[in-house]
């Protein structure tokens, strides 16, 4: 009916509808599940029952479905997903896909990701972007090992919302009980796992904001985008209306201004703006803030932010920005200061270290080696660091842990890691702008791994301190040797 | 807690623009020889406004690059050059010598081989040239379905291929930019946009667009299901001989003799983007070059176009 309504509106009032729709939210989410979960098909079912499939797509979508589908001649919503030809041959999908539509609320950005263990890599991927995760579950199957490997990931990750989504509902005969069963399974499963990352992460941890559990036949489309008449025990809303309601204006950190600077605009000399993106936070022309590492303080001068509406020959500022707005700052005081330092409120206390404690997750084929000099790029900063210590790896099926002194493939753990500099920390819970990184092998250019500072520590290991010999002697092995990996010392 | 701020301001076009701003500085940093690709069109308008947005009142620190393939409609071209005065910035132009030796024209050669060797031939011609070793494209994930996966920051190997099934992961908006001498990677900071969010975006800043998006009276001849309209006189006179005037417009723009026009009425903004809300077919099924076969960009992209 919203279709039709906004249909309409389309026809008479186009000046109003875009009015209207200029004004939408962003929600980003994921969605866990395998090919038998149904999943494909609920993406499929959610673009098409959206208008977002328009006819020609469709034509060559029924073309393809008789070549390749697996609903014998009926529209095969998987097709429309699974993108690249030599995964539709072997039938499943491989990597990290985006997908997007949009209501007449808001516009979602699907990321889809395959649900087979050895893609853990791809589900951190596309759970790293995400607000909110559709945990699937077939309803015949309940809550397997998949689910608590799922909702490990989506937890870990910091995901706020959680919805899971109870598949198949009419090959249960759209059964109520067999519908609380799983829900209170998953219950008492994710209580567990809140225990479990608790222990990994501190109390600093506290798990999604929501959970909530709707019962679907993505095949059918009950509850998807319609309520369904077959539940009618089934009082809550329909996946697409929940998705349109979840409050997530909420989920943005307005407290902490975070702003890692990220490239120094210096057209002529009359003018010295710092951009980037605020990470977290808010900042006010006229607030003192101060650049970490080197603690030296200015006030913010201007926020700059050209706007067609407020246009014209000169600057364009406002008064006040928050995230994830991308602005540039000029600073009351000529201060030196460049690409990777952090500038936050005067009033914020924040630690800077050389070394982190994170959980790491490995994406390389090769595996973690313990005091290999990597390189890490966290917001806007790049600097070497080798991992001294792997504490443990977690089972993601039975979260146990596992003792280890390395990180294989699809495996995450927790390890601590030496920079070869001291940054400002921020634990990844508080803040993923600044609490994010990425693991490069300095050879192979790979992104090895990806990392959520758990906080700033200490390193157990005194810091050693080398005669001059010997500090020649790493720079000579560093400059002619690079395949050894050698890792700077002395600094 | 303190709030100020109405975190609702933050719409969904507001956070597009500054995942774009972001990706956009983030090549000038991270990058000595970045180039933005300038292809006219609405997206290259788009992408070229955000760029001026995001080092404002700096000129953007890259050139755009023209890959011209003499074959572009008029109006292009004229649209491009003044746009370029304009705002001020640096362009480039790049067409195959060898093409334009050999008389390449799509009315005799047909669309592949004129496409082969004065766009993708071109291209790595120009970017061999250039050594450039960044360079930024209008392309967004919702146009076809290998674009879907393709990453922000898109590794390219020294033949300029594109390896699907070894793509580097990207999480946060944290994008690894390394890569070795000769190498390149692709940028493509309109990535999430999808059509709608593009049209949105240029009524609510006012971004200028080629004409040919709106709806004229224009001298059209129906080829193989196609409106093409005459641009000038090398269509084949039997081909001119049949034109009518129809009002019509462009739903995408590229090589006159390859891009279809739609018959419309919608002569301002609001009335376009109310025409392709209200129409049942993509963007892309005015191109020529998509319907060669399937899966054919992927294969494309593999090969180095772009």
């Amino acid at each position: 009916m919203a279709q039709n309504r906004s249909k309409a509106t389309i026809a008479d009032d186009i000046v109003g509808y875009l009015k209207e729709h200029e004004n939408k939210e962003l929600l980003r989410f994921i969605t866990c599940g395998s090919v038998d979960d149904g999943k494909s098909t609920l993406i499929g079912r959610l673009l098409f029952d959206s208008k977002t499939v328009l006819e020609d797509q469709l034509s060559a979508l029924k073309k393809e479905s008789k070549k390749f589908g697996t609903t014998g001649g009926e529209i095969d919503f998987a097709l429309l997903i699974d993108g690249l030809q030599s995964e539709r041959e072997q039938g499943i999908t491989i990597d990290v896909a985006y997908r997007f539509f949009a209501t007449d609320r808001r516009k979602y950005i699907i990321a889809d990701t395959p649900g087979h263990e050895q893609y853990t890599r791809n589900m951190v991927t596309g759970a790293s972007t995400a607000n909110l995760a559709i945990i699937l579950i077939d309803a015949r199957k309940g809550v397997l090992t998949q689910t608590r490997r799922h909702a490990y990931i989506v937890s870990l990750l910091g995901i706020k919302h959680i919805v899971v989504a109870v598949n198949k509902m009419d090959i249960v005969g759209y059964s109520r009980d067999t519908f609380e069963a799983i829900k209170g399974d998953f219950e008492k499963m994710y209580a567990k796992l809140k225990g479990s990352l608790r222990h990994a992460l501190g109390e600093r941890f506290e798990g999604a904001a929501t959970v909530d559990f709707i019962p679907i036949s993505a095949l059918n489309g009950d509850n998807v985008v319609q309520k369904s008449g077959n539940m009618e025990w089934y009082t809550g809303r329909p996946l697409l209306e929940y998705l349109d309601t979840v409050e997530i204006a909420e989920d943005i950190n307005l407290e902490d201004f975070r702003f890692p600077v990220q490239y120094v605009n210096r057209p002529d000399l009359d003018f010295r703006g710092f951009c980037g993106t605020i990470a977290s936070g808010s900042i006010k022309k006229g607030e003192g803030v101060t650049v970490l590492p080197s603690g030296k303080s200015s006030v913010v001068k201007e926020i700059v932010i050209p706007s067609a509406k407020r246009g014209g020959g000169s600057l364009a500022t406002v008064d006040e920005a928050c995230a994830p707005m991308a602005v540039t700052l000029t600073l009351e005081d000529e201060i030196d200061i460049g690409r990777g330092d952090l500038i936050v409120k005067s009033n914020d206390t924040l630690q800077t270290s050389d070394a982190v404690e994170a959980m790491v997750v490995w994406m390389d084929e090769k595996p973690l080696q313990i005091g290999r000099e990597y390189e890490i790029k966290r917001a806007t900063t790049s600097l070497s660091a080798i991992f001294e210590s792997v504490e443990f790896k977690k089972d993601v099926n039975s979260w146990e842990e596992i003792e280890t002194d390395t990180l294989q493939l699809n495996e995450i753990g927790k390890s601590v890691l030496r920079l070869t500099r001291e940054i400002a920390c921020d634990p990844y819970l508080s803040i993923k702008g600044t609490g994010s990184f990425i693991v490069i092998d300095k050879i192979t250019n790979r992104t090895v791994a990806a990392g959520m500072i758990i906080d700033a520590c200490k390193s157990g290991e005194e810091k050693r301190v080398y005669t001059e010999a010997e500090i020649e002697l790493n720079a000579y092995i560093r400059k002619y040797y690079p395949e050894w990996g050698c890792a700077k010392i002395g600094e | 807690m303190q709030k100020s701020i109405d975190s609702e301001k933050i719409t969904h076009l507001k956070q597009l623009e500054a995942e774009s701003i972001h990706i956009l500085r983030e090549v000038a940093a991270e990058f000595e020889n970045p180039v933005m690709m300038y292809s006219i069109g609405k997206d290259s308008s788009v992408m070229l406004h955000l760029a001026m947005k995001a080092f404002y009142p700096a000129k953007p620190p890259f050139p755009l690059l023209h890959v011209d393939t003499l074959w572009k409609f008029k109006e292009m071209i004229d649209f491009r050059d003044r746009r370029v005065k304009e705002l001020g910035v640096e362009l480039v132009v790049h067409t195959n010598p060898e093409g334009v030796e050999m008389g390449i024209n799509p009315f005799i050669h047909g669309s592949k081989i004129h496409t082969d060797i004065m766009k993708t031939e071109a291209l790595k011609q120009a970017l061999n040239k250039g050594k450039y070793d960044a360079v930024i494209g209008g392309a967004r994930r919702d146009e076809e379905k290998s674009r879907a996966k393709e990453r922000i920051f898109s590794f390219r190997d020294r033949f300029h291929r594109w390896d699907p099934k070894n793509q580097r992961p990207e999480l946060w908006n944290i994008y690894n930019t390394r890569i070795n001498r000769g190498e390149s990677v692709r940028v493509f900071p309109l990535s999430n946009w999808t059509e709608l969010d593009i049209w949105q975006y240029i009524y609510l800043e006012d971004i200028p667009i080629v004409p040919l998006y709106f709806a004229k009276e224009r001298p059209v001849v129906e080829i193989d299901g196609a409106k093409i309209m005459v641009d000038d006189e090398r269509m084949p006179k039997e081909l001119r001989d049949k034109a009518k005037m129809e009002k019509v417009r462009f739903r995408t723009l590229g090589c006159y003799p390859l891009t279809g026009a739609v018959e419309s009425n919608a002569s301002t903004l609001p009335e376009v983007i109310r025409e392709m809300l209200l129409s049942r077919t993509s963007e892309r099924e005015g191109r020529v070059i998509d319907k060669d076969q399937e899966g054919s960009m992927e294969k494309k992209k593999i090969e180095g176009y772009f």
